[in-house]
C-alpha cells in the first residue's frame, strides 16, 4: 500500500480562509482518512468511524488553528489539544506525523510491539499527544486544571478538547462542564463531534442526550454549532470560538460517524471492526474519490 | 537505638490540624503547589491551606473523579497539586483516574487520603477505608506513604512533595501521640528502625506504629525483646529491612490499620516469599468490613490493639520455635 499524500503546508494562524486553503486541507483530510484505513488494515484492528468523523476537526486543527511546534512539543505556552475520544487515535497520530511531530513512516507501526504509537493515546511514548486516553470522559476535568494554570500562571494558551457524543455519557464530563463554568475558564473550547453514533448504537437508542445545546447552555457554557466536515465552516467556529470570553466554549460538530465510506456511515458495526481485504478495496476506491473530488479546485 | 522516640509519647495531636499545618507551610515555601478538595475541605482540613492562599486553592465539589483529573491538569502545566477527600474515594471512585493518569501517565499529582483506616469511626463502613493501601500499592508507579505522627507528616509531606511522581499519602482524622522526637529523619523509601530486638520483629505502619512500641514494652516485661520498624513507605517497598529482619529475628508481625490482604501485610508477605520466608502475623482487620462505633472500641473490637499485637508476636514467636524443632 502507498498513498500519494500531498505534501502537508500550514497555514498560519489567523482569520483568512482563502479558497485553495479549504479545498487543500478538504483534500488532505481525505488522504488522512485513507492512510487510517490502511493502519486499520493493516493491523486488523482500530476504530475506523470515530477517526473518519473527527478528520476535518483534527485536520484544521493541526495545520491552522493550533499553536503547537513540533520540533518542540513541550513548548510551555503551546496550545494543549486534549483528544479525549482516545480510540480514534489513527487519525491523532496521522495528522500529528503529517504535522511533523514523527516520521510518517512510523504510522506503520501502530498497534504493533513495540510501537510508539500505542491502541490509545500516551503522551510518554507519542511526541504530540497531550494526555492518555481511552478510558472515555477525562477531557473537560483536566483542560479545567490547565486551564487553572494558565490563570494562574498569567499564560495566554489555549486547551481544546476534542470529545466523541457518546463520551458524554460519563458523568465526570459534566463534572468538568460545571468546573470550567464555575472558574469562568474562557481557554477552554471543546470540539464535540457529534456524530450520532456510539459503541452499541445511535447515541439517540443508547443513552439520548438532546438537546445537546440546551444541555451545556444550562451548565453556563458558551454554545455553537458547525458542520464538521466542512473545513471553511470548522475554521469559522474556530474563530469564533476564540471571540466568546467570560465562560468556556462547546462547538457542537455536526458529522457522521465512518465519514467517506458509504457503507460505513451511520453503521456502529464500523466504530472498531476492521475491514475485510474486499472490503478494504472498496472503501479505498471511495476516499480516493473523495479525496479527488478536491482536486479540481 | 530509641533516640528517635519521644519518651514518654507527646500528648495526642489531631492528624488533620497537623496535615492542615503542615499543608500551609508546604504552601509558604512552595509557590507552584496547588491544593484541591472536593466540598470537604473542612473535613480533610485542606481549608486551612485556602484561608491562607486563596488563589491557589481549587474546591471542585462534590466530584472526585474530576479532583484527579483537574490536579491532572495542573501536574501537566507544572503545578504540583495536592488533591484531597476521602482516601476511600480515590481508591473506589476516582480509581480509574488515578490508575490512567497518575499511575500510567505519572502524572506529577499527590492524593493527601483523609479519613483512611477506621478513623472515620462513627461514619461507619461505608466512609472508613481499609483497602486503600492495597490498590494504590498494586497501581506501578505509585509512591504509597503513611506518617505514624505529626512529625512523620511534617517530614514527610516536604518530601513526597518535592519528588517527581504520583504519590497516595495516607492520613486520618483522630488525635495520634506524638510517637517521634525531632532527631526523627525519615527518608521516603527506607525503614525506620525504631527499637533493637533479637527475638522477632514488628513491622507498622501510620498511627499503629505506637501501639506497635506498646507492644513492645509488654513484650520486654515478658522477656521478649521485639524488634519495631516503622514502614513509612508501603512503595517503594525496603525489602532490604525486611530480609535484614527475618534473617536477624526470624519471625515477624506485621501492624497496620488496613485489611490484612494487600496492605502492609500483604506486602511484607510478598518480600518474605520472595527473599526469606519466615514466619509472619498480620495484624490487621480481617478481611471483613467494620461497624460505627468509637474509634478506641473499634480499635479493640476488630483486633488492632496492643494486646492483639502482643499476641500475635507470640504466636509468631512459636511458630519461629516449631520450626526449629
Ligand atoms: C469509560 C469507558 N467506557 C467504555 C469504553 C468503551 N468504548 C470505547 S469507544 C466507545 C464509544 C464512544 O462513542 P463516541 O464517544 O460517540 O465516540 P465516536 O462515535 O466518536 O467514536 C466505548 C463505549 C471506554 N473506552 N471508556
Ligand atoms: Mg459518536
Amino acid at each position: 500500500m502507498s498513498n500519494n499524500i500531498t505534501p502537508a503546508t500550514v497555514y498560519p494562524y489567523g482569520p483568512r480562509h482563502t479558497p485553495e486553503m479549504i479545498a487543500d486541507l478538504s483534500r488532505r483530510a481525505f488522504e488522512y482518512r485513507l492512510q487510517v484505513l490502511d493502519m486499520v488494515y493493516e493491523r486488523q484492528s482500530g476504530h475506523l468511524g470515530g477517526s473518519f468523523s473527527v478528520a476535518e476537526i483534527l485536520t484544521a486543527l493541526y495545520f491552522h488553528h493550533l499553536r503547537v511546534n513540533p520540533q518542540d512539543p513541550a513548548w510551555p505556552e503551546r496550545d494543549r489539544l486534549l483528544f479525549s475520544k482516545g480510540h480514534a487515535c489513527p487519525m491523532l497520530y496521522t495528522v500529528l506525523a503529517h504535522r511533523g511531530f514523527f516520521p510518517v513512516e512510523e504510522l506503520k507501526t501502530f498497534r504493533a510491539l513495540d510501537s510508539r504509537l500505542q491502541g490509545h493515546p500516551e503522551p510518554q511514548k507519542t511526541p504530540g499527544v497531550e494526555i492518555p486516553a481511552g478510558p472515555l470522559g477525562h477531557g473537560v476535568a483536566i483542560a479545567c486544571g490547565m486551564a487553572l494554570a494558565a490563570v494562574m500562571k498569567k499564560a495566554a494558551y489555549r486547551v481544546f478538547v476534542v470529545l466523541g457524543d457518546g463520551e458524554l455519557n460519563a458523568g465526570v464530563i459534566w463534572e468538568g462542564a460545571l468546573i470550567a463554568a464555575k472558574y469562568r475558564l474562557d481557554a477552554i473550547k471543546v470540539i464535540l463531534d457529534c456524530n450520532g453514533v456510539q459503541q452499541t448504537g445511535s447515541t439517540a437508542a443508547v443513552m439520548p442526550t438532546e438537546p445537546l445545546a440546551d444541555k451545556w447552555k444550562a451548565f453556563g457554557w458558551h454554545v455553537l454549532e458547525c458542520h464538521g466536515h466542512n473545513v471553511a465552516q470548522v475554521l469559522d467556529a474556530l474563530d469564533a470560538a476564540d471571540e466568546l470570553h467570560g465562560r468556556p466554549a462547546v462547538i457542537i460538530a455536526h458529522t457522521t460517524k465512518g465519514k467517506g465510506v458509504s457503507f460505513m456511515e451511520n453503521d456502529p458495526v464500523w466504530h472498531g471492526t476492521p475491514p475485510n481485504a474486499e472490503q478494504y478495496r472498496a472503501a479505498r476506491a471511495e476516499l480516493l474519490e473523495g479525496a479527488n473530488r478536491w482536486s479540481v479546485c | 537505638m530509641e533516640r528517635l522516640l519521644k519518651k514518654p509519647f507527646g500528648v495526642p495531636v489531631n492528624m488533620r490540624r497537623a496535615y492542615g499545618e503542615a499543608l500551609t507551610a508546604l504552601g509558604q515555601s512552595r509557590p507552584n503547589v496547588v491544593v484541591l478538595s472536593a466540598d470537604v475541605s473542612n473535613s480533610d482540613h485542606s481549608f486551612m491551606f485556602e484561608a491562607r492562599f486563596p488563589e491557589r486553592f481549587v474546591n471542585v465539589g462534590i466530584a472526585e473523579q474530576a479532583l484527579v483529573d483537574v490536579a491532572v491538569g495542573f501536574a501537566r502545566c507544572g503545578f504540583v497539586p495536592i488533591a484531597n477527600t476521602f482516601a476511600f474515594l480515590f481508591a473506589t471512585r476516582a480509581l480509574e483516574q488515578v490508575r490512567t493518569h497518575l499511575a500510567y501517565g505519572r502524572a506529577n499529582v499527590k492524593l493527601a487520603g483523609a479519613y483512611a483506616g477506621l478513623s472515620d469511626s462513627f461514619d461507619g463502613p461505608t466512609h472508613q477505608s481499609i483497602n486503600d493501601l492495597a490498590v494504590m500499592r498494586s497501581l506501578p508507579n505509585m509512591t504509597v506513604v503513611a506518617p505514624a505522627d505529626p512529625v512523620a507528616l511534617d517530614a514527610l509531606l516536604p518530601q513526597m512533595c518535592d519528588m517527581d511522581g504520583p504519590v497516595f499519602f495516607r492520613l486520618c482524622r483522630n488525635e495520634v501521640p506524638v510517637v517521634f522526637d525531632q532527631s526523627y529523619r525519615p527518608m521516603l523509601g527506607r525503614a525506620m528502625l525504631l527499637r533493637e530486638g533479637g527475638d522477632l520483629t514488628l513491622i507498622a505502619c501510620g498511627v499503629m506504629v505506637a501501639p506497635a512500641l506498646e507492644a513492645a514494652e509488654s513484650l520486654a516485661a515478658q522477656g521478649i525483646q521485639a524488634r519495631v520498624v516503622e514502614m513509612h513507605t508501603l512503595k517503594p517497598l525496603d525489602t532490604e529491612m525486611i530480609a535484614r529482619c527475618a534473617e536477624e529475628t526470624g519471625a515477624l508481625v506485621t501492624v497496620e490499620e488496613h485489611s490484612i490482604i494487600g496492605g502492609l501485610g500483604g506486602a511484607v508477605a510478598e518480600a518474605l516469599a520472595a527473599a526469606r520466608p519466615a514466619p509472619l502475623e498480620r495484624v490487621g482487620i480481617r478481611d471483613q468490613f467494620t461497624e460505627s462505633g468509637p474509634y478506641p472500641d473499634l480499635l479493640r473490637k476488630y483486633g488492632l490493639a496492643a494486646p492483639d499485637i502482643v499476641q500475635a508476636a507470640q504466636t509468631a514467636l512459636r511458630r519461629k520455635e516449631d520450626g526449629r524443632r
